[in-house]
């Protein structure tokens, strides 16, 4: 056993001095400077993304970067919905020139740089998660603040100008509903309220308003708060073009309000300031009720999500305890369901 | 077969030992996952207790919302159920259909999630 863990261990080793020694020579370049790199540790991500802390010392360097990347071998990401690290670096830089808060994309990877797909960052300081977020006296100002600052954020991701991107695909909110409910169908599940809902939201879904670059993943976890309140808007993987009521929604559902279900957007606040920011900042004009049917495909949506994660755990492809667990989640969405398509038959 | 202990003994055993030792010492990705498997231990005890019971009261609502056969088996009533919401026979306007949902959703999160806020909602509307 010894024999077999040594040489891998030293691999090991070497890869990591390996990986330093290149990040040196490419963040030499940028900064056109002898920094060091002083560390770099992994934070997250998956298997084909990951995201680094960097740690520089230098002249006129910062004292942290983040480095997104996918390493070589790992570019085309299993997540088809995913745009790819090159392009989410370019539509932070569009989102930077819209006025948007996010972090400053310092560098691009070039392929003869050796280090993969991806793109250093600045490092925004703040907090993502979310139940400090809704919870701590610090951020207590920052959530008055939010529900506005959000709206104007959406306003300038919602202006940018992507005419003939490639890499963004048109999905409208009867594509994503399609798109579930067949995921939903082949995993042979029988959980009558989510075709309840699909067959409600098939026959009261609104006229499409013009496409229009989402995020996609605007919510509590995926933005970077301060005390000021929203620092930087993150997690830009799964942009896309459409409906801009997408966006709004998602941040609403009772999913991402992290027990905070009576303030409707995301636990923090009520929608209605960030429309009427959203609207200031040259949105369209939209009213809380318009906010309902994406509500109830969000829901939809993040159940599917988790019977997919949990189909992980089923197949053996992940055999981890939290696979197994997430598949108890989906009765979550079902909850919501229920209570939404309730409220609609109220209404 | 003897119970002594029982299965839920020795869930609830497992569940100790999970919360008061194992989590303790496990830190990072280890710890969240110690975390999770404890939730998951919850859930087991409480569907060990609460399944027969939920199915029973699932399957009588069943029968009368869809007049079947009181023969008919759990998985075969909400096939039907779905067939009869997929040809829109039944819809959001049944009061009865969105009565024997609700009561179905809500006895399944008790089981699965007991503290997520939806069921506080649902309580209180």
């Amino acid at each position: 056993m010894e024999k077999l863990c040594f040489p891998l261990n030293v691999a090991k080793m070497s890869d990591t001095q390996e990986f330093r020694r290149r990040l040196q020579t490419v963040l030499r370049s940028v900064y056109d400077n002898g920094l060091t790199v002083e560390t770099a540790n992994r934070l997250s991500g998956g298997a084909s993304q990951e995201t680094w802390l960097i740690t520089l010392e230098g002249n006129g360097t910062p004292e942290t970067l983040i480095l997104r990347r996918a390493p070589e071998g790992t570019e085309s990401t299993p997540d088809s919905a995913a745009i790819g690290l090159p392009n989410e670096a370019k539509l932070i830089r569009a989102a930077e020139a819209e006025g948007v808060p996010v972090p400053s994309v310092i560098h691009v990877l070039e392929p003869d740089e050796g280090l993969g797909e991806g793109f250093f960052m600045s490092r925004v300081e703040g907090e993502t998660i979310a139940r400090r977020i809704l919870r701590n006296d610090e951020y207590a100002q920052a959530r008055g603040a939010l529900p506005a600052q959000c709206g104007k954020a959406l306003a300038g991701i919602h202006s940018i100008r992507v005419d003939g991107d490639p890499a963004l695909k048109v999905s409208t909110g009867l594509d994503q509903l399609t798109y579930y409910e067949d995921i939903y169908q082949s995993t042979g599940a029988c959980r009558p309220i989510f075709d309840l809902a699909m067959v409600w939201l098939r026959e009261n879904a609104p006229a499409p308003l013009e496409a229009v670059l989402v995020h996609g993943d605007f919510r509590l976890g995926n933005i970077m708060v301060d005390e000021q309140g929203l620092a930087a808007v993150l997690d830009w993987e799964l942009c896309h073009l459409g409906d801009p009521r997408e966006d709004i929604a998602w941040m609403c559902t009772n999913s991402w309000r992290f027990g905070q279900s009576d303030k409707r957007l995301g636990g923090f606040g009520d929608v209605e300031p960030l429309l009427e920011a959203y609207a200031a900042m040259g949105g369209q004009s939209l009213t809380a009720k318009e906010i309902d049917w994406w509500e109830v495909l969000s829901s939809i949506k993040w159940g599917v999500m988790c019977m997919l994660m949990y189909e992980s755990f089923r197949s053996g492809a992940d055999p981890s305890v939290e696979r197994a667990a997430i598949g108890r989640r989906v009765s979550e969405t079902e909850m919501d369901l229920i209570n939404l398509l309730e409220e609609q038959r109220h209404a | 077969m003897h119970d002594q202990p029982s299965v839920s003994e020795l869930v609830q055993a497992v569940k100790n030992f999970v919360d008061e030792t194992a989590m303790t010492h496990l830190k990072g990705r280890a710890g969240f996952h110690a975390r999770v498997a404890s939730n998951v231990l919850g859930t087991v005890l409480r569907d060990l207790e609460d399944r027969a019971a939920n199915e029973a009261e699932e399957k009588r609502r069943l029968t009368d919302l869809l007049q079947a056969d009181p023969g008919e088996s759990l998985d075969s009533l909400n096939r039907a159920l779905q067939a009869k919401i997929r040809a829109g026979e039944l819809t959001i306007q049944s009061q009865d259909l969105v009565n024997h949902l609700k009561m179905t959703a809500i006895a399944q999160i008790k089981v699965d999630q007991p503290t997520y806020s939806g069921l506080a909602n649902a309580l209180k509307e």
